[in-house]
């Protein structure tokens, strides 16, 4: 009995796989699953809340396995765009200096190096950072510093591979300044004020105001000419003081330096 | 016997179709439980080998209708199953508490790679790591699961065929 089961199994397997999809076997076959639907829609009617739960903990159990692993991807991504808008950002600056180093700007004769800061000012008392180049880029103390929007502020102190910069906004930075419409000359203070501008000359509002870049016999201004500082924002004085009160708004946007241009003076190096 | 016949015609139908319509969409790592396979375990331990290879062949015709799949070749595998574990029964294994379990083990292995051998006879694409090592064990477990419940319902719908050595309550 059993063997003549097997013996039609055998027979149904080769005659099912040798005969064509319209043949008399496949015919039968779906007639038997035409017969067999009804009950396969009942059972699956029946079955499908037992179904739908389950595939609801399925899902839930997928649903946690599956934000664990797009919180991972999300922090991956997330670092990856951090570091492309970082990168984009350098890139950005990088190309605002090398726009600056050719342009007409540029002041003639001097050397550069462009250097990134590797430490901000540790504190809003002291307006200094520090930049991964040294003396042994051929940077000196007193080197102007500068980026592609103005001056930046001076060398102040230079180990082999690093140099403190004093910021234009330091107390102790004073630049020499030319307001370019007017003609007037002081001394931008601290990066907040235009001193030492007599009554008579004139400066408003608005002014542009440049490095002056002085000569007077053997000695120089440490800061070639022409270089902007920022623009006067307003103007004041009074009767007891020789000079106008001036203040002005640095070009440099201090708060987000990421890369600087150290310049050589001529004939130094 | 003609009870046997339907009562087993009966629970092999809605297994098969239970096992059509949803069992076979649980799928863990590709396994999935075999309700068909055990049932057919239980109903031939129950009944012996040819019941148990008429049971398979009938459950197996109608799962390869259901799934349109190749006719006969889930009965070729559901009949050699049947007659085996039938005979097991017949032989051995029927009173022992431990015979649907090792069946059922011993079936699903048996079950899987003849499978796979008749697919890859036939042409179909097969992938045996797939099927023995990612599918195997979880299917043995749905399958070892579901044989408790299953027997016991078998064994309720199949009281075992008298023996000739029942007890005699003496009189007087």
């Amino acid at each position: 009995m059993a063997g003549v089961l097997v013996l039609l199994s055998i027979a149904l397997i080769t005659i099912y796989f040798r005969e064509s999809a319209g043949g008399g076997l496949h015919q039968v076959q779906s007639a038997g699953a035409t017969v067999l639907r009804p009950f396969e829609v009942a059972a699956d009617r029946v079955s499908r809340p037992f179904r739908d739960a389950y595939g609801y903990f399925a899902g839930l159990v997928h649903a946690k396995s599956e934000n664990n692993r797009l919180r991972v991807e999300n922090e991956q991504l997330r670092q990856q765009a951090s570091q492309n808008a970082f990168a984009a950002s350098e890139n950005a600056d990088l190309r605002k200096k090398l726009h600056f180093i050719n342009s007409p700007q540029y002041p003639r004769g001097f050397g550069h190096v462009t250097a990134s800061i590797i430490s901000q000012a540790p504190s809003a008392f002291e307006q200094q950072v520090l930049i991964g180049a040294g003396s042994s880029s051929g940077i000196q103390v007193f080197d102007p510093v500068v980026t592609g929007e103005g001056l930046v502020g001076t060398v102040v102190r230079v180990a082999h591979n690093q140099s403190l910069v004093a910021l234009l906004t330091d107390d102790t930075t004073s630049v020499s300044g030319v307001d370019v419409e007017t003609g007037a000359k002081g001394v931008v203070k601290a990066g907040a004020s235009f001193d030492h501008v007599g009554k008579d000359q004139k400066v408003k509002s608005g002014d542009l105001l440049v490095t002056a870049g002085w000569k007077a016999g053997g000695l120089a201004s440490i800061y070639p000419r022409g270089i902007p500082i920022g623009r006067v924002t307003s103007v004041g004085q009074n009767e007891v003081d020789l000079y106008k009160h001036v203040q002005v708004q640095p070009f440099v946007n201090f708060e987000t330096l990421s890369s600087l241009v150290v310049l050589f003076p001529p004939k130094t190096r | 016997m003609i009870a046997d016949i339907a009562k087993g015609a009966a629970v092999l139908f809605v297994a098969a179709i239970l096992q059509v319509t949803l069992l076979s969409q649980i799928d863990v790592f590709y396994g999935a439980p075999d309700l068909v396979l055990v049932t057919l375990v239980s109903v031939a331990l129950l009944r012996g080998t040819i019941f148990g290879a008429a049971a398979g062949f009938g459950a197996g015709l109608v799962v390869d209708t259901a799934t349109l799949q190749t006719l006969g070749v889930t009965s070729l595998l559901l009949t050699i199953a049947g007659y085996w574990i039938g005979r097991y029964g017949e032989t051995t294994g029927r009173d022992r508490t431990h015979a649907p379990f090792v069946s059922v083990a011993v079936v699903t292995l048996l079950y899987s790679i003849g499978a796979l051998i008749l697919h890859y006879m036939l042409g179909d694409p097969a992938s045996a790591s797939r099927v023995l090592l990612d599918a195997f064990p979880f299917e043995l477990i749905f399958n070892l699961i579901l044989t408790l419940p299953v027997y016991a319902l078998c064994r309720r719908l199949f009281r075992p065929p008298p023996t000739g050595l029942e007890e005699v309550q003496l009189l007087g």
